[in-house]
């Protein structure tokens, strides 16, 4: 009888740890798409360097990995792209780094970010793609030691369906501030029944959708406070325009497809579904949606536009959209000689070379801060520029700046349970969370 | 021949030996030591001694996880063991479609814990919605009952199986026995089968105890640790150290964490095993 527990207990362990390895090699399977030059990686690094690029941005995976090899074929230098899954990027990175043959080429997420990774940082301050930057403002700086470089612009804002809101009877230029877009929405809502569409789509917290809130939402009080207070970062936010922050929640939440109790479920697809249904006319995302919102079947450019994000704070005839990036190259100082210096060049091919700029403004859809860059395709991107050049002032990304994760997580949590709930004592939370998250988590990341 | 064996013993314990040494023992080992220094990548530690153990104590989050742990893992133990003891009463009683209902009570092991998770998180979000609750990510009690819920479903076959073998190696003649001796089928349960199944019962609680404990993707994927790390376990805990905090002061945090938590683990199971093993009875 022991025999036979034992041989059972055995298969059973043995069974466990099976499944225990699939759990636990899903780390290896993330890095998935690589390519064929990685082979040469290793045989070549030696002689003149080589690249290895770990992308932050799935969407432009196959991009980056057709310009690897255009640039192998034009140099002979091996480039090799790996994308990081969605989510994983610090946890790939993490791993990648300690190992031998680490990546050359990574990115941070400004300057929160760059505290993980600014013992590896190669200073770029002397550096040709340094030089190529059109603003100092695009670099991660500290002092004189350039430790990161910004290569993409991005802009986010409320994208509008504008076909539906002629349809209920209004154009973009009826919005002009807040109170309009209250106005709007909550009209829109009040004949929700008889339009057959909502005001804006769900404010779905789910982990692929909350950062639309809890980090770029939560930016226009932010910096609407930094503005106030002549200031670029704090150890301690003060949450002066909380109220506001709470008017537009509101307004999103009850003007929206769905109940608001059942936001915490609701996905950013839930959200971008909605809008491609045409079931919303406002939706709140950035440029990057654009390819998603345009592709097969979708939106024409004569349907989309974007406008700012008003929550009635500041001078709001000029308040452009949100623009900045959160996206750095750095350049890893624990690799070879040669191989910093075939990253540097690779780097600088990028952003002055015909194909380079070519392939990133129109493959990729990016807005490069550098002299050479090629006008882009992408609407959003081109209305930024229209809004910047009618004098209107772009709200800057200072959400580089919140303490830490878990201070957005924080704040996220508030949030979604105040929307399915919404009294005071429940939005107390959501600013216990902002402004006492902030002084502590602010404390715990840099207080050692 | 017996020489033979023992002169080329070594040979044959080698490969796994190697395997062991470099799976397992060095990065134990490493991880022990990496408990006690500050870094980003772990080739690049600072030795700093005993600071992360202190700070794993002034951490409520840690404290909080261990707690939610604990009343997990007592629900869930004597609730799966419960319920396969039963089910594999049932399905030793030579009923009609009693493969079926094994290889169907067996099933849902099969399917690994993420996809589980995320199956029962729709499941668990639709009724609360209709029943007009508060849905999984802000209501901790939902998420305590719907781990353990989605424990047992996956559990219950696999306990189950071992029980079944237990009970039918119960000799017969033992049973029948008990029932000349006018023994009611209540008391020939608990003073014969109980005591005969005493060793699949010290596996099975020790399963479930150590999976208890250990639980992660269950756990990440059901509620991942919402409302506020309400519902986190242990180990979510100490991933969540690990990985979703930026700068180095974390990483060895996380590492003493895990280190501590390898104790704990290694602890309670033997003074599990030692409990239920003294109640084994010989043949």
């Amino acid at each position: 009888m022991n025999k036979k527990l034992l041989a059972l207990t055995l298969s059973g362990a043995l069974a466990a740890s099976m499944l225990a390895g699939c759990g636990g090699s899903s780390n290896g399977g993330d890095t998935s798409t690589s390519t064929d030059t990685k082979a040469d990686t290793t045989e070549a690094s030696g002689a003149e360097g080589s690249v290895y690029y770990l992308n932050f941005k799935p969407e432009q995976d196959q991009q980056w990995q057709d310009l690897a090899k255009a640039y192998t074929e034009e140099t002979g230098v091996p480039v090799t792209v790996v994308t990081a899954a969605s989510g994983n990027y610090e946890t790939t990175l993490m791993s990648e780094m300690g190992k031998s043959g680490a990546p050359t080429l990574f990115q941070v997420n400004g300057p929160v970010g760059l505290a993980n990774w600014k013992d590896y940082c190669y200073d770029l301050a002397g550096s040709d793609i340094y030089g190529q930057l059109t603003s100092d403002n695009y670099a991660l700086k500290e002092d004189d030691t350039v430790y990161g470089i910004a290569y993409v612009i991005e802009s986010y804002g409320l994208i509008v369906n504008k076909t539906l809101l002629e349809k209920a009877g209004y154009t973009i230029d009826d919005i002009q501030s807040f109170a309009d877009l209250k106005n709007v929405a909550e009209d829109i809502t009040a004949r929700s029944s008889e339009l057959g569409f909502a005001a804006f789509t769900s404010a779905g917290m789910d982990g692929s959708s909350d950062w639309r809130f809890k980090t770029h939402l939560a930016n226009l009080p932010i910096y609407f406070e930094y503005q106030t207070d002549g200031i670029s970062s704090t150890d301690a936010i003060k949450g002066t325009y909380l109220d506001n922050y709470r008017d537009m929640w509101d307004l999103y939440i009850n003007n929206s497809t769905c109940d608001p109790k059942e936001l915490s479920a609701k996905t950013g697809d839930d959200s971008r579904n909605e809008f491609l249904a045409g079931d919303a006319v406002f939706f709140q995302n950035g440029s990057w949606e654009y390819a998603n919102l345009t592709g097969d079947g979708g939106y024409t450019d004569d349907d989309l536009a974007m406008i700012p994000i008003y929550i009635g704070v500041g001078d709001e005839a000029n308040q452009g959209l949100c623009t900045g990036t959160e996206n750095y190259w750095c350049v890893n100082n624990q690799a070879d000689e040669a191989d910093i210096q075939a990253t540097l060049d690779f780097m600088n091919w990028c952003v002055t070379s015909e194909l380079g700029t070519k392939t990133m403004a129109d493959e990729m859809g990016f807005v490069i801060p550098f002299k050479g860059a090629q006008e882009s395709k992408n609407l959003f991107v081109k209305q930024d520029a229209e809004y910047t050049a009618e004098g209107k002032t772009p709200v800057s990304w200072n959400f580089t700046t919140m303490p830490s994760e878990e201070w957005k997580n924080g704040v996220g949590q508030a949030l979604t349970a105040y929307a399915a709930d919404q009294t005071d004592a429940n939005w107390a939370g959501v600013v216990s969370a902002f402004v006492d998250g902030w002084a502590t988590e602010y404390q715990m990341a840099n207080g050692q | 021949m017996e020489k033979a064996i023992k002169r080329w013993s070594p040979l044959f314990v080698l490969p796994t030996l190697l395997a062991f040494t470099i799976g397992f023992i060095i990065p134990f080992f490493e991880g022990l030591y990496l408990s006690f220094c500050q870094f980003t990548t772990v080739k690049n530690a600072k030795f700093t001694g005993f600071g992360n153990y202190k700070k794993i104590f002034s951490d409520l989050t840690f404290l909080s996880s261990f707690k939610f742990t604990v009343l997990f893992a007592v629900a869930s133990i004597v609730l799966i063991n419960v319920i396969a003891f039963a089910l594999a009463l049932l399905l030793t009683r030579k009923l009609k479609g009693t493969n079926i209902f094994r290889t169907i009570f067996f099933m849902p092991n099969l399917i690994g814990g993420i996809v589980l998770g995320y199956i029962w998180q729709i499941l668990i979000n639709c009724v609360l919605s209709i029943v007009g609750q508060p849905l999984l990510a802000l209501n901790s009690s939902a998420g305590y009952w719907g781990l353990i819920i989605l424990m047992c479903w996956q559990q219950i076959g696999y306990m189950m199986i071992i029980y079944i073998a237990g009970l039918q190696n119960v000799s017969d003649d033992l049973l029948e026995a008990a029932q000349i001796d006018g023994a009611t089928p209540w008391q020939t349960l608990w003073k014969v089968k109980l005591p005969m199944v005493m060793p699949s019962i010290t596996i099975c609680v020790f399963l479930t105890l150590t999976n208890s404990f250990k639980l992660f993707d269950q756990n990440l994927a059901l509620t991942g640790g919402d409302p506020n790390h309400m519902t986190e376990m242990l180990a979510l805990n100490i991933y969540q150290t690990f990985y979703a905090r930026a700068g180095a002061q974390w990483k060895g945090l996380g590492q003493a964490k895990a280190v501590l938590f390898c104790l704990l683990v290694i602890v309670i199971s033997v003074l599990q095993l030692r409990a239920t093993r003294k109640r084994e009875v010989q043949q």
